[in-house]
């Protein structure tokens, strides 16, 4: 299976089941529109107007031994059929350490922190249990993670401080290291908190939208003041502290702000390096949500994200923006291209009571509760669904180009919209695509002989 | 290279190998990196190959 696509005049054919990136100049594309599909000598011919005789014999020679060293039209290295491994074991936590914020946001998927109840902080009882839940049920694994969320998680910052110091006991006694990360609006994020972070090596996700507009008018604080002044200072503040090492800024787009690649460059132009900016995740109601008509104009934005990340790399600056950021050269194994994220299996939610959800994004839905941090997994059927609905098992996925690098996408987005974690969100699969060409185009310029 | 066809990742870009001696599940977990809200796995770091 191949992907053919043109980025600002460069040709690039993507070998699917190889992973082999190859750009290509107009005679192969054209061989290429009906390789395979005509005798060799039929396709020669009808090129003969086109193209000088040689000149195709000898880009077929090229075609062929490319074929040859499986790198063009390789065959599915797995057949088309996946046997995940049959035990679960739990890698990774988010923690909910507060179920509340001190922002406003108006595209909050955890409803202002709350995740559709009461606003709660964790306990360190709740938080122990969590990690003892985690160590206890990883198995063989050595790396795990915890990932402190909300709400906003430094609202409980005497909780998170206890848990860091508790994990890394907990991990010494059982063998196993634990890294923290904290995702957080940076409201309190202060001199002190920010020396914790730094001595304990805790990466850090700093949620910020863009431009001061864009940003204050999704990110308010309670009393709809915008928060940006005081974010912007307080990033920038504890990123000197840390020497800009071990953080993403993050933030979200919406219907609002489309031209989101000005926020990108805005952020750029802060000092920050680290940059992820996704969608929003939003019901099709909300004012602020992404539409089908949108889509043909957002993809148009990440191509011209892709021109102003390419500028600023030539003037010496390197932006590493999270979508773009793919490793052609390596990257994760086939068995983890094909079980995604590990949502609801190997990646567990955990909030404030100490409830175990699939992931952050179910946190709040009854129906995937799959037990608590005291008693464990209850819901042995659910997290078999998880583990099962690998790449070949979601619709679609199979015939798809894209698919050892989304890897199914996002289960969440699936049950949001279509109801089922074998249906991927289609809008979802056309911006991964869409990402994916530009991070090719990039890797191909990193990797060109004339970086003119 | 060839003079039609220039390969970016051709020392690389065999899939197939990573079904050999890998899934071990020590790499990260996909969402807890910076993302949130979108499944990315094509740009995370295999913690076998970073150490070789």
């Amino acid at each position: 299976m191949i992907h053919k696509f043109i980025f600002d005049d460069t040709r690039m054919v993507f070998d699917v089941h190889s992973g082999a990136l190859h750009i290509v100049d107009e005679l192969i594309w054209d061989l290429l529109e009906a390789y395979g599909a005509l005798p060799e000598e039929e396709l020669a011919q009808s090129l003969s107007g086109k193209y000088l005789e040689e000149d195709i014999s000898e880009a077929l020679e090229e075609i062929k031994e490319l074929t040859d060293k499986n790198i063009l039209f390789s065959p599915d290295p797995l057949g088309g059929a996946y046997k995940p491994p049959g035990e679960s074991v739990v890698k990774a936590l988010c923690l909910h350490l507060a179920h509340d914020c001190n922002l406003s946001c108006r595209y909050c998927f955890a409803g202002q922190g709350k995740f559709g109840g009461a606003p709660g902080l964790m306990t360190a009882e709740v938080g122990r249990k969590a990690l003892e839940f985690l160590v206890n049920s990883s198995g063989e694994r050595h790396h795990l993670e915890v990932d402190f969320f909300g709400g906003e998680p430094l609202l409980n910052f005497d909780v998170l401080r206890m848990l860091v110091d508790y994990g890394r006991s907990l991990g010494r006694e059982k063998g196993k290291e634990i890294k923290f990360t904290v995702t957080t609006n940076a409201i309190l994020l202060d001199g002190r908190i920010g020396d914790f972070l730094n001595k304990n090596d805790i990466s850090v996700i700093l949620s910020i939208d863009g431009r001061q507009g864009v940003h204050d008018a999704m990110r308010p604080f309670r009393d709809r003041k915008g928060s940006y002044d005081v974010v912007v200072k307080n990033i920038k503040s504890f990123l000197e502290s840390r020497d800009y090492r071990d953080y993403y800024v993050r933030g979200t787009y919406t219907a609002l702000n489309t031209d989101f690649s000005c926020d990108v460059e805005h952020l750029a132009s802060l000092g920050f390096d680290n940059i992820s900016l996704e969608p929003v995740v939003a019901g099709e109601k909300d004012h602020y949500s992404l539409r089908d008509s949108m889509f043909s104009q957002i993809s148009s934005e990440y191509e011209k994200l892709t021109r102003s990340i390419l500028k600023m790399t030539k003037e010496g600056r390197h932006i590493n923006f999270f979508h773009f950021n793919i490793d052609f050269e390596g990257g994760p194994c086939l068995p983890k291209r094909m079980s995604g994220c590990g949502a609801g299996h190997q990646y567990l939610a955990v909030d404030p009571p100490g409830t175990l959800y699939p992931c952050h994004q179910f946190v709040g839905r009854e129906e995937f509760v799959l037990g608590d941090v005291f008693t464990g997994v209850r819901r042995g059927d659910l997290t078999r669904l998880f583990r099962n609905s690998h790449l070949y098992r979601k619709e679609g996925c199979g015939q798809c180009w894209a698919k050892f690098h989304c890897s199914g996408g996002c289960h969440a987005n699936a049950v949001i919209h279509n109801g089922s974690i074998e249906k991927p969100y289609s809008p979802g699969c056309l911006l991964a695509k869409k990402r994916l060409e530009c991070a090719m185009y990039l890797a191909q310029w990193k990797n060109a002989p004339d970086k003119s | 290279m060839g003079k039609h066809i220039r390969t970016v990742n051709a020392n690389q870009a065999i899939l197939r190998s990573t079904l050999q001696g890998r899934g071990c599940g020590e790499c990260q977990a996909s969402c807890q990196s910076a993302c949130k809200t979108s499944c990315t796995v094509g740009n995370q770091v295999c913690l076998k190959e970073k150490k070789q």
